[in-house]
């Protein structure tokens, strides 16, 4: 759990403020007129303060990821409003839009599947940049190796395929990537749970460095609790596409209000315990 | 390199092992081309042995096998019986036929799946691509004899496409444009039946590689940075969709010579359908086992082509 100064957050403009936002699917019923409407996620609220950590919890299907797509910008949210850095972003014109994409980046689950893999590590980082119309080949590749660098990757690889590298690596190029255009709120949309354990402690770590050098903010998705309170500064927990309690990492821990959230903390403290008395 | 010299060695042994199977299937069915003969009391039965002695149908099987593998090594595919004339020549002009055939329909049928697919899989759900689906499942369900049948039936009725062949009566008078005009529309109907009936599953195949590639993050990645959707499709998911389908492109290859056997029957095109099946009717066993060998080599080098392919697109393998 963090510590006491971070959490002071009040004065701050927030990066992130989602209000009343809601994902409904809809569709078709075979052989009928009628639809059939899916609430992905109801009403939610969050927000997000620079620098910050802030963890959405909950078990799958709870419409966490519908979410993280939503304030990605890879699917259009039904009612609610995305406002990043006092922007509302479901005003702006296409161009406008386009260029904003860069203050948000995703990182998921699964790395192998997260990564072109057709293009080489040094390719890989840079697309982003191709896309943006960002600088000159030689710019981007710069640009590359010094990201490879940050994140713990050799630049040396700079011309290996993802399917030559470990999950924990092709992670670490995954984050490079994210990283290239510079954005302010990293998604991590389950970025550690495809990992062993040695690796979620590593990528943590870096991910904790990352974030104070570049004052990013991160909006972690996650389902495992015990994972997210390592380094959340508030944690929201989400149940059946709402959101039910949102607090301090440390208040969560001490006064859980919601029944789902009780049942959460039981069974971290139950794996705990185990633990402990395997050790003892 | 090695994965190439591998697979070409795979495709030497696999025809050796088409050429034992096919000679001794044959020997399976009863009698020989001179069963019929036989019957007929006008011919002694010393004519009749005396001929099987002359073309060596008396001896045993293994000792035949080995005569033929000698002699095709050399170059000679032995004689056929109905026409007597060698087998080579007789197979070479059908097989041109047949490549002709193939080769343009294969060609056809790949240029319209392919944007067909990747159209459907970028409208995914929506109304045209729902459509497009009922199409080409219909066509699936349609065998492609009744397929072929109702080609020849439309040709008779209205008149506008020849019922046959590949050339009229004066082709040889025709000038070079009127020779290739006169070509392509004999080859229009028995292309357009094998277009019909290999398409529908490249249609699909191409359009569930592609939203397989659209919904892999890494795409998702591509479109969270702001890539234009064009892009996306071309550039991003359709060389990552094409290793099945190279893949896919051999066995189309297989599905084409399989079903030109049967169009070339229906639409009388002169190819190699027609001919083994004649031979086999006949038991002009040389004709047949060199036209089954000819289908394998076609078979066996499309194949070839699709490794080739996959070898010069795909790093993963030429990193092994």
């Amino acid at each position: 759990m963090n510590p006491g100064p971070r959490s002071n957050s009040s004065q701050l403009e927030p990066l992130l403020r989602v209000s009343g936002l809601g994902k409904q699917y809809v569709r078709r019923r075979p052989f009928s007129r009628a639809n059939i409407a899916v609430d992905a996620f109801h009403d939610v609220s969050l927000t997000v303060f620079p620098g910050r950590t802030l963890a959405v919890v909950g078990e799958s299907g709870a419409g966490k990821s519908s979410l993280a797509r939503c304030i990605a910008l890879l699917e259009r949210p039904t009612t609610g409003t995305i406002e990043l850095a006092g922007t509302n972003l479901a005003a702006l014109s296409r161009k406008a839009l386009f260029s904003m994409r860069r203050e948000v980046q995703l990182i998921f689950q699964d790395p192998s599947s997260a990564l072109n893999p057709r293009l080489t590590a040094g390719e890989i980082i840079a697309e982003p940049l191709v896309i943006q119309g960002e600088g000159t080949n030689s710019q981007r590749r710069a640009r590359a190796l010094q990201l490879m660098e940050q994140v713990g990757l050799d630049p040396a690889w700079e011309r290996k395929r993802p399917l030559e590298l470990s999950g924990g690596q092709r992670q670490r190029l995954a984050i490079a990537r994210a990283l290239a255009l510079g954005p302010h709120l990293l998604i991590l949309d389950e970025a550690l749970s495809n990992l062993d354990a040695a690796n979620q402690t590593l990528i943590l770590k870096l991910l904790t460095e990352l974030q104070a050098a570049h004052a990013l903010s991160f909006l972690h998705i996650s389902h495992d609790l015990r994972l997210v309170s390592e380094f959340a500064d508030e944690v929201a927990v989400m149940y059946e596409g709402r959101i039910v309690e949102s607090k301090s990492t440390r208040n969560l821990f001490a006064s859980p209000e919601h029944s789902y959230t009780r049942e959460l903390l039981a069974s971290v403290r139950s794996v705990e315990s185990i633990l402990f008395e395997r050790s003892a | 390199m090695r994965y190439l010299a591998q697979r070409f060695v795979h495709s030497a042994l696999l025809l050796f092992a088409v050429s034992i199977f096919s000679f001794a299937i044959l020997q399976l069915a009863p009698g020989d081309f001179f069963t019929p003969i036989s019957l007929n009391p006008q011919i002694s039965a010393h004519t009749v042995a005396s001929l099987r002695s002359q073309y060596g149908l008396d001896k045993p099987l293994p000792v035949r096998y080995e005569h033929w593998l000698r002699s095709v090594l050399r170059g000679d595919f032995g004689i056929s019986f109905a026409y007597g004339t060698p087998v080579a020549p007789l197979l070479a002009v059908r097989a041109r036929n047949t490549l002709l055939l193939t080769g343009t329909s294969l060609l056809l049928a790949w240029l319209l799946a392919i944007p067909f697919g990747i159209w459907s899989a970028a409208h995914r759900g929506k109304w045209s691509d729902r459509a497009g689906g009922i199409v080409t499942s219909s066509l699936l369900t349609v065998p492609d004899l009744v397929l072929f049948l109702a080609l020849l039936l439309l040709a008779v009725r209205t008149g506008w496409f020849p019922t046959g062949g590949m050339m009229s009566a004066g082709f040889d008078d025709l000038s070079v444009a009127g020779k290739v005009k006169d070509l392509a529309i004999h080859l229009l109907l028995p292309a357009l039946g094998l277009v019909l009936a290999t398409l529908p599953p490249l249609v699909r195949h191409v359009r569930s590689a592609m939203i397989e590639v659209l919904e892999a993050p890494f795409v998702r990645a591509a479109r969270a940075h702001g890539i234009p959707e064009s892009r996306v499709l071309l550039r991003y998911a359709l060389p990552v969709a094409a290793n099945p389908l190279i893949t896919l492109f051999g066995y189309s290859i297989a599905a084409m010579l399989s079903a030109s056997l049967l169009v070339e029957m229906v639409l009388s095109w002169p190819g190699v359908g027609p001919l083994l099946v004649d031979a086999i009717l006949a038991k002009d066993v040389y004709v047949v086992v060199g036209a089954v060998m000819l289908s394998s080599l076609f078979l066996v080098a499309g194949n070839l082509v699709a490794d080739a392919l996959l070898f010069a697109t795909d790093p993963r393998i030429r990193t092994d």
